[in-house]
């Protein structure tokens, strides 16, 4: 998608980074002793700090990664908004303030305070290393993302530009400035998200989104024994057809452009065509959109109903809406949703979008992208529960999430700052509903990339509120990047050189320690960024709660409520969750696609390794904690 | 000198009561959550069922999901409170 680029959206962005880095500045001159750099002197209030957390936690998956997946994908999406807020009652009712009572600066301090094992603190600090970084790769990619909308710039240059200014960030002040950012950044998510789906609701649903939105063309064909031999209309010729996806697509030429359409067949047994999007790699090399090299800006965005049924009459719009009535509409109402389709035509690789109409009931239940119910075998029903067990256990056991535990000054304020951030979070998770769906219905969607839906259903409105919301989105990246980087530069700089190493450092030497570590895993993220383009982040991020909760939850919950926990028990645990769902990740369909195989060729089926890795963990801790307990 | 938290604990004479608490609250809230993962996996046709105001299961249940963490949040918040308040007044006499 080629998008037009506006100067308003550009000095908004700017305005908005340069306030970031002030503030970076203004902190990072108070920033002298390692308390104050890896968790802000314990010093923050609970209310700035519960916001922090939602700052923290609705990253790039949340506000990106969540509605893009709503938008394609309808209920589906929203599923993730359901798991991700029920693992914070994890964390409030069985980890925050234990934790708080625990620990000093990381998760290892806290793991490690009961038996100061070397074991403990080597497999800890590697395990809020890989978690770091798993929950990093989607952040940058959502950045990357953004940019191409916002100023213009390929997706590398999105990573390259957070990766850049969060490094300079997380140098400069560490968790002083962090908190205040996500604070700022948290807050105004929340508020403009919020204008946005009073936008959404209150402009209602029209069988057109916009003036100009694209008119799909529809054709009627003459099918003899499965070959499409003849179209009735003159404008178009037909070339040839090819099957994906069991199904028939044909490619007309007008004016000496080549469109893909889908084979339909009317209930009286007679055939047409309907027009798709294409996206075609050529045996030459070239990549063509619809057609046309991408500079031509064939390629339109999508995203439409087929029928609209307001108050039980079909309707061509249905003016403002109320925020319970939007969803019963919908529900009532046929969606157009774009499904995509791989073919080979005359040794070009074609990409084909194809219009797929949707009842609103199905919509809006559990189905179009999990396997559930009577369509889905038993690795796609285990995939559904290991991904609502992994986001129901991962959110207590994302590093950079427990370390915010620490910036607090007490128990009572770690646990209010919790609920804070449990109805924030809350709160906006119910608006990612409504933006998701605006965006499916609103003609908005880019098909390439699932992640734009927001910020694109954003600019619909105007130009204006499309600049804020993306500064915010790319704020948001910078914010949680900066969360992720001071966590793992901890677990480097104080777990391991610090603690595990014993190497003598004065305090300064320790949070420059902190700095040289944060600057290398930036380096490390940006790369990853690029590597992983075009996932959808919400998906990545899926991943990263599901090896946190296998890693990270045994060893947490033991140290806090079971008395025959040892270190021999936890070290074993950690390293078992952390390669028991890593191996499991890379040897998934997704990971198969992404190395270019069959997804039907992986290993093992299973796309989420929670239901596996996290009940492994659990029980080698047990084991091996009864099987090293100290004699008597 | 690195040992300790970063912020200097008090006493806290209303852990035990708390920690049973948020135990007890943790299961109220996983047996809520199991169900509805159970439906979504099992019978994914039932959560299509209609049940207020127009609206569906699947997004009623999903709703009122959020929504009970925050209220049980604030309640959990709300005896904690008071258990820490009554336990100090009782431990300075």
């Amino acid at each position: 998608m080629t998008y037009e680029i506006s100067i308003w959206a550009i000095l908004i962005f700017m305005v908005f980074v340069a306030a970031v880095l002030g503030l970076s500045f203004y902190f990072g001159a108070k920033t002298k002793s390692a308390a104050s750099y890896y968790a802000a002197g314990g010093n923050i209030h609970w209310g700035v700090n519960g916001i922090a957390f939602a700052g923290d936690y609705l990253s790039a998956a949340s506000f990106l990664g969540i509605s893009g997946m709503i938008a394609y994908a309808g209920y589906d999406g929203f599923i993730y908004s359901i798991g991700y807020l029920a693992g914070w009652v994890v964390a409030l009712f069985l980890v925050a303030e234990p934790l708080k009572r625990l620990g000093k600066f990381t998760f290892t301090d806290a793991l490690d305070s009961k038996f100061n094992s070397r074991a403990i603190k080597l497999t800890a600090s590697i395990s809020t290393l890989i978690v770091s970084i798993f929950y990093l790769i989607p952040q940058m990619v959502g950045a990357g993302d953004l940019v191409v909308p916002l100023l213009g710039l390929p997706h590398w240059a999105g990573v390259v530009i957070v990766g850049v200014i969060v490094i300079y960030i997380v140098a400069t002040a560490g968790m002083t400035s962090t908190t205040f950012v996500q604070f700022i950044k948290g807050a105004l998510l929340i508020i403009f998200s919020t204008i946005l789906t009073v936008y959404i609701i209150n402009n209602g649903f029209n069988l057109k989104p916009a003036e100009d939105y694209h008119e799909f063309a529809t054709i009627g064909a003459t099918v003899d024994n499965g070959q499409i031999t003849a179209i009735n209309n003159a404008s178009y010729t037909l070339k040839g057809q090819a099957e994906g996806a069991d199904k028939t697509f044909a490619v007309l030429s007008k004016d000496g452009y080549d469109s893909w359409f889908k084979l339909e067949t009317n209930e009286d047994g007679s055939y047409y065509l309907t027009e798709a999007l294409s996206i075609t790699n050529t045996a030459s090399g070239e990549v063509l959109y619809n057609g046309a090299p991408k500079t031509e800006n064939r390629f339109y965005q999508v995203g439409h109903f087929s029928k609209i049924v307001h108050k039980g009459n079909e309707v061509g719009e249905t003016g403002p809406l109320g925020p319970l009535e939007f969803l019963s509409t919908l529900e009532a109402s046929e969606v157009v949703i774009f499904s995509k389709a791989n073919l080979n035509f005359n040794n070009d690789y074609v990409t084909v979008y194809y219009q797929n109409p949707t009842s609103g009931s199905d919509v809006l239940k559990p189905g179009l992208l999990l396997k559930v119910g009577d369509d889905g075998n038993i690795w796609d029903k285990m995939n559904f529960l290991s991904l609502m067990l992994a986001l129901f256990f991962g959110t207590s056991a994302l590093p950079h999430i427990l370390i915010r535990y620490y910036t607090v000054p007490s128990q009572r304020a770690a646990r209010k700052s919790t609920i804070v951030a449990i109805a924030a979070i809350g709160f906006f998770y119910i608006l990612t509903l409504y933006m998701g769906l605006g965006a499916m219905v609103g003609g908005v969607i880019d098909v390439e990339s699932s992640n734009m839906s927001s910020p694109l259903l954003a600019k619909s409105f105007g130009i204006g509120i499309f600049s804020i919301i993306s500064a915010i989105a790319f704020a948001t990246v910078l914010g949680t990047v900066s969360g992720l980087i001071v966590a793992s530069s901890g677990a480097i700089a104080h777990d391991f050189v610090d603690m595990y190493l014993k190497v003598e450092m004065t305090d300064q030497q320790k949070v420059r320690a902190g700095k040289i570590a944060a600057f290398g895993v930036g380096l490390f993220a940006i790369l990853l960024g690029i590597v992983f383009k075009g996932m959808n982040v919400s998906f990545l991020v899926g991943l990263a709660f599901a090896v946190a909760a296998s890693a990270n939850l045994p060893s947490i919950l033991a140290v806090i409520f079971w008395k025959k926990t040892t270190s021999k028990g936890i070290a074993a645990s950690i390293t078992t969750g952390i390669l028991s769902s890593v191996i499991i990740i890379l040897l998934s369909p997704s990971m198969f696609e992404r190395y270019g195989l069959l997804k039907s060729d992986a290993i093992i089926p299973l796309d989420n390794p929670g239901i596996i890795s996290i009940p492994l963990a659990f029980i080698v801790l047990i084991v091996v904690s009864l099987l090293t307990q100290k004699k008597v | 000198m690195l040992h300790g938290p970063a912020a200097k604990l008090g006493v806290d004479y209303a852990s035990k009561q708390k920690t049973r608490l948020g135990i007890i609250l943790f299961f109220v809230y996983a047996i809520v959550y199991g169900t509805f993962v159970v439906i979504g996996v099992n019978f994914s046709d039932t959560m299509a069922i209609k049940v207020i105001a127009g609206l569906n299961l699947a997004v009623v249940y999903g709703m009122g999901l959020i929504i009970l963490a925050a209220v049980m949040g604030y309640v959990y918040n709300h005896f904690c409170t008071y258990l820490e308040d009554k336990m100090e007044k009782e431990a300075e006499k």
